[in-house]
């Protein structure tokens, strides 16, 4: 199951990049040929780091929650210790893990962005106009994969049915991503590199 | 939350939209938009409006957003969501009024300024979509009258403004006339082939502004220039055609203005003061032509100033005395870089300086750019409401001293006019060569 | 055009010191030199408001408050628009016709000099006048005036239905077309542009527009049955006068006859295609990718592109080699067949082939010089100012014309004999 919801990932991401980029050669040709690798990273650069643009400045608990959550998102099933041990155990890889104190306060980190991003999401005019409901569901799936993990961690009631909640739902997020808004992991690098080497190399200016 | 998006159907009159789109029927707007869709919906159109998170931080970048008391209709993903998404979700089986509906928004409450991409985490091009939807209603008839009328000039005549052949040749002749009273022996020379600068403008300028084709005249006497102007059409290097999405118009007039250069054998184009012009020589016209980038050197005004004061070619008797602050127009600003240069000639021609804020790149939209002030008289008003943000910004730039806003783009100049007079201001509005006019050494 | 009468002497002839001229004069403006070099004119200031033409040091015995627009015509005569009491009209070696207009201005020739024709305009009616006749109908708008090659044949786009300002729709009716000789076609188009006469004058083909996204290909004012999302400039092959033009297609510009595709091959861009003089040759500019250009010869580009432009495609007389100028790489150069000449430019003009098509040679800048090449080779002398170089019927000899090779301000004219210059 674990094996399928990788490959799911794994192929869907494959696809949808093979077939953006083929549908790009077919209909938007020349923007290949305006991609520069110098202004792409230049730009991707300027939105990775935290505060390093205008628009995070303007937004700094935005910018502080959003770096915290992506970066909780990624590390935490990557490196939590019992996601190690299960990989170690069925393909007999391992890596470096995280200590177990770490990875609960970085899950809480990703439920308390989560809950930041739904009060966004209801409380801010600009933001409940163009939320629908895909939006609020795609922040459950984000969230209820690490709800659950806590959850089972801490044993509390009913754990075992909520573990099996937990691989469910993990699993479903992993196979969503290429497929949903969260595809915009996928993406980030092309648009942002498109826009810098458009910015950069043709219009002289910063996008930043 | 999606109900808002169908109220207040076309709110603005405007014959262009509501007889053009009396002529539609529902199956109509369905088959173009589809086939619109499928012709030229690429991975732009896709990943565009596939990436984004629906995280309104592009609301901030948007001075119609800032200037509606953050109206989230107003934010860029905003205006996407009410338009763009619904075509695409719905596969084009939209109503008409819908259409109506999209053409105002596509139409006039976008300046195509990007200032949303520096904003958008993802660099979103919302200017591209909204110049998409543009497209679709050029494929329907459905564009404001005015900005179609001028598009129609350029389509009859090549330029903006309906103006006749003879009469652009009798424009200079008159220019030339009448700067020969200040410099006798000036010229405006007329077919110069092999000359180094093809010096091109606007089609207002010859209908409403013919002094600055003096001016930039009297500077080009007095910096030496080796310099000429056609006396065929391709003198005009706008391009309204750009904004009412008629893309093969675009092709056609910047292929008249590059080849208007091919044959007067000039080594490069100097522009005048305009921004939307630059935007269509030097990075979209050309595109449409298979040009990467303009196959000859296109130089705006504030470059080509920037070189005749940085070679000390020209020299200035006094500096203007006024305070100024700087209106970075957005397509030669966001769009070109050309805002240092710029405060290079201002410093070199004022005593004082007041920046704006927030200035350079990050500098607000004048609100007229993009075609907005071109789709005409209807939306006018509509237009100053929309850039309070710009009112309160050049309010601020008065409180600490600024006495002349410098505009150097003619849709800037008119757009920032309007503002002025609505917000009662009070402030004068310049362009650089106006400054350098009156403070050059004219021998 | 009868070259065989000019002086083809080998040597130099100092015709002109301009020096002097702009000594006499108040103002002199840039000179021309006369298709067999002979002449030198230039229009001069003589006094206040008071122009006139000076042709190799003497003056046009008439005065004008203003003169633009000077040019040689084919038969070296010189031609100018000029103007007295605010009235418009054109002048040959300094005589004015004897009707004036309100307005006159883009002067052409047949292609032996004997007709001048120019767009006209008085009371604002809009009209073409042949050597002071004018056409016997007017309109409220002209452009694109377009010449036969005989002159005998004058067309240009007319406005041919009045439409107030700011009427999008009436626009779009259509309210434009083509008049030949003064009359329109009977069809309108939205728009009309540019147009060609066939070699015989009698036929004239054009781009138009039918709606605002339908173009397409006019031809005596029949439109072809396609339409396409854009159209190029028409061409009438010279031997079965059928037309062609380059459309756009879904799939790229393409290059069509009467209506049907006729090359395989697609472009990002196709337009000036030429016919060698049998019809059996066409030759275009194209882009093969985006962002390159190149010229295709019967569809086939040529391996080497230029990433800026190219320009001033010409065939050569026996039709098998074309040659043009382009710019790559932010220099201009100088290419035919496929490869181009070594050396760059800050400016190339249209090279020249010799009657027997064997010879190239073209005038270039280079640092503010101007420099006759030929075959790739630069001729040893060079000019603050020269014109396009011309090749003697027998193709033996070079004819160049030039101010400023030896001494400054002279304008001379040469000739080399090729086998001295090719060694
Ligand atoms: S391009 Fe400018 S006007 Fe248009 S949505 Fe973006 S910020 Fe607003
Ligand atoms: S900032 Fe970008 S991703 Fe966020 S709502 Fe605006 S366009 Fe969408």
């Amino acid at each position: 199951m674990v094996g399928v919801a990788f490959t799911v990932f794994l192929a869907g991401s494959f696809f949808r990049l093979i077939s953006m980029w083929r549908l790009a050669k077919k209909k938007d040709g020349l923007i290949f040929s305006y991609i520069s690798i110098f202004f792409a990273l230049r730009s991707i650069v300027h939105w990775i780091l935290p505060f390093a643009g205008v628009s995070m400045r303007k937004h700094p608990a935005m910018t502080i929650v959003a770096f915290l959550f992506h970066v909780c998102l990624f590390a935490v099933p990557i490196f939590l210790s019992a996601h190690v041990i299960l990989f170690k155990e069925s393909w007999d890889i391992s890596w470096w893990r995280l200590p177990d104190m770490a990875a609960e306060i970085m899950s809480w980190s990703v439920i308390g962005s989560c809950l930041f991003f739904l009060g966004r999401r209801i409380f801010l005019p600009e933001v409940r106009y163009l939320t629908s409901l895909s939006d609020y569901l795609i922040l459950a799936a984000v969230a209820v994969p690490f709800i659950s993990g806590l959850w089972s961690y801490h044993q509390w009631a009913a754990f075992q049915v909520v573990m099996i909640v937990h691989i469910i739902s993990g699993e479903i997020m992993l196979m969503i991503i290429p497929f949903t808004r969260l595809s915009h992991m996928l993406f980030f690098p092309f648009t942002r590199g498109y826009m810098g080497s458009e910015f950069g190399a043709v219009r002289h200016a910063k996008d930043w | 939350m999606t109900k808002r998006s169908v109220q207040n159907i076309s709110t603005i009159p405007d014959e262009g939209i509501d007889k053009g789109a009396q002529r539609l029927t529902p199956d109509q707007v369905s088959r173009v938009i589809r086939r619109h869709l499928e012709e030229e919906g690429g991975a732009r159109l896709k990943v565009y409006t596939e990436t984004c998170v629906h995280c309104g931080l592009c609301s901030d970048a948007c001075h119609f957003y800032l200037s509606h008391d953050h109206d989230p209709k107003f934010s860029p993903a905003g205006k996407v969501k009410q338009t763009l998404d619904k075509i695409i979700r719905k596969k084009g089986r939209v109503s008409i009024d819908f259409i109506k509906k999209t053409a105002e928004i596509a139409f006039t409450e976008c300046n195509l300024c990007r200032r949303c991409v520096m904003y958008c985490p993802f660099g979103i091009d919302v200017a591209y979509l909204m110049l998409f939807l543009r497209r679709i209603c050029h494929k329907l008839g459905v564009v404001p009258q005015y900005i179609q009328d001028t598009a129609h000039s350029h389509a009859a005549t090549m330029n903006q403004m309906w103006v006749k052949d003879d009469e652009w040749i009798d424009t200079l002749h008159w220019q030339e006339d009448e700067a020969r009273d200040e410099i006798p022996d000036l010229r405006i020379p007329l077919e110069k082939q092999g000359a180094d600068i093809f010096y091109s403008v606007i089609g207002p300028e010859p209908k409403f502004r013919a002094q600055m084709i003096y001016q930039a005249a009297v500077i080009m006497n007095a910096a030496g220039m080796d310099w000429t102007m056609p006396a065929t059409p391709g003198w005009d290097n706008s391009d309204m055609c750009m904004y009412t999405g008629d893309e093969e118009m675009v092709a056609r007039l910047k292929k008249v203005h590059f080849e208007t250069a091919m044959r007067l054998k000039t080594k490069r184009i100097v522009m005048g003061e305009c921004g939307h012009a630059y935007r269509s020589v030097h990075d979209v016209g050309n595109r449409h032509l298979g040009w990467k980038m303009s196959p000859l050197p296109v130089m705006h005004a504030i470059e080509f100033y920037y070189e005749l004061f940085k070679d000390r070619k020209l020299k200035v008797n006094q500096k203007y005395d006024a305070p100024v602050t700087l209106h970075d127009p957005c397509n030669v600003v966001r769009g070109g870089g050309l805002h240092e240069m710029a405060r290079y000639v201002i410093n070199e021609t004022c005593s004082r300086f007041v920046e704006m804020h927030p200035n350079r790149e990050h500098n607000y939209c004048c609100g007229a750019g993009g075609g907005v002030i071109n789709c005409g008289p209807p939306y006018t008003n509509k237009r100053v409401v929309s850039n309070r943000v710009k009112a309160d910004q050049l309010a601020d730039a008065k409180a600490r001293g600024a006495k002349t806003i410098i505009a150097p783009c003619h849709n800037c100049f008119g757009g920032l006019e309007d503002i002025v007079k609505h917000y009662g201001l009070g402030m004068e509005i310049k362009f650089l060569g106006d400054v350098i006019y009156e403070c050059m050494d004219k021998e | 055009m009868n070259h065989s009468q000019w002086d083809w002497n080998v040597g130099k002839k100092a015709i002109a010191d301009l020096s002097q001229w702009q000594n006499a004069f108040e103002w002199v403006e840039e000179p021309y030199a006369s298709p067999d070099g002979e002449m030198l004119a230039a229009i001069v200031k003589t006094g206040d408001s008071e122009f006139s033409v000076c042709e190799n040091g003497g003056l046009w015995e008439n005065y004008f408050d203003k003169i633009w627009y000077l040019r040689f015509g084919p038969d070296n005569s010189t031609v100018a628009l000029v103007s007295q009491d605010s009235m418009w009209t054109v002048a040959v070696g300094g005589q004015p016709w004897e009707n004036r207009y309100d307005f006159v201005w883009d002067t052409r020739f047949s292609k032996n000099g004997k007709h001048i024709i120019v767009a006209a305009v008085s009371e604002n009616k809009y009209f073409a006048v042949t050597d002071g006749a004018a056409w016997e109908q007017a309109y409220s708008f002209l452009t694109n005036l377009t010449v036969s090659d005989d002159g005998n044949n004058t067309a240009a786009v007319v406005q041919s239905i009045p439409f107030n300002s700011g009427d999008i729709f009436k626009f779009q009716q259509g309210c434009y077309t083509a008049a030949v000789n003064g009359e329109t076609w009977d069809n309108n188009f939205l728009n009309v542009w540019e147009m060609n006469f066939s070699p015989d004058g009698r036929h004239l083909a054009a781009e138009a527009r039918r709606t605002l996204f339908d173009y397409t290909i006019v031809v005596d004012g029949r439109p072809w049955d396609n339409n396409f999302s854009s159209v190029w400039k028409p061409q009438f092959n010279p031997a079965d006068g059928s037309v062609t033009a380059p459309v756009r297609e879904p799939g790229g510009w393409a290059l069509a006859r009467n209506g049907e595709i006729i090359w395989d091959e697609r472009f990002l861009q196709l337009w000036h295609h030429q016919y060698s003089a049998d019809g059996k040759n066409i030759a275009a500019i194209v882009a093969p990718e985006y962002g390159q250009r190149t010229i295709a010869v019967n569809g086939k580009p040529w391996s080497l592109t230029f990433n800026n432009l190219v320009t001033d495609l010409v065939i050569s007389p026996d039709g098998n080699r074309v040659a043009c100028s382009a710019r790559a790489a932010r220099k201009w150069l100088i290419a035919a067949d496929g490869k181009r000449w070594d050396e760059t430019f800050d400016m190339a003009w249209a090279p020249v082939f010799s009657p027997d098509s064997r010879h190239i040679a073209a005038k270039v800048e280079k640092n503010g010089r101007f420099f006759i090449f030929i075959d790739g080779k630069p001729l040893k002398i060079d000019f603050t100012a020269a014109w396009a170089p011309v090749f003697s019927p027998d193709s033996d000899k070079l004819l160049v014309k030039g101010i400023g090779g030896e001494n400054e301000g002279q304008y001379c004219r040469y000739v080399f004999k090729l086998s001295a210059l090719l060694v």
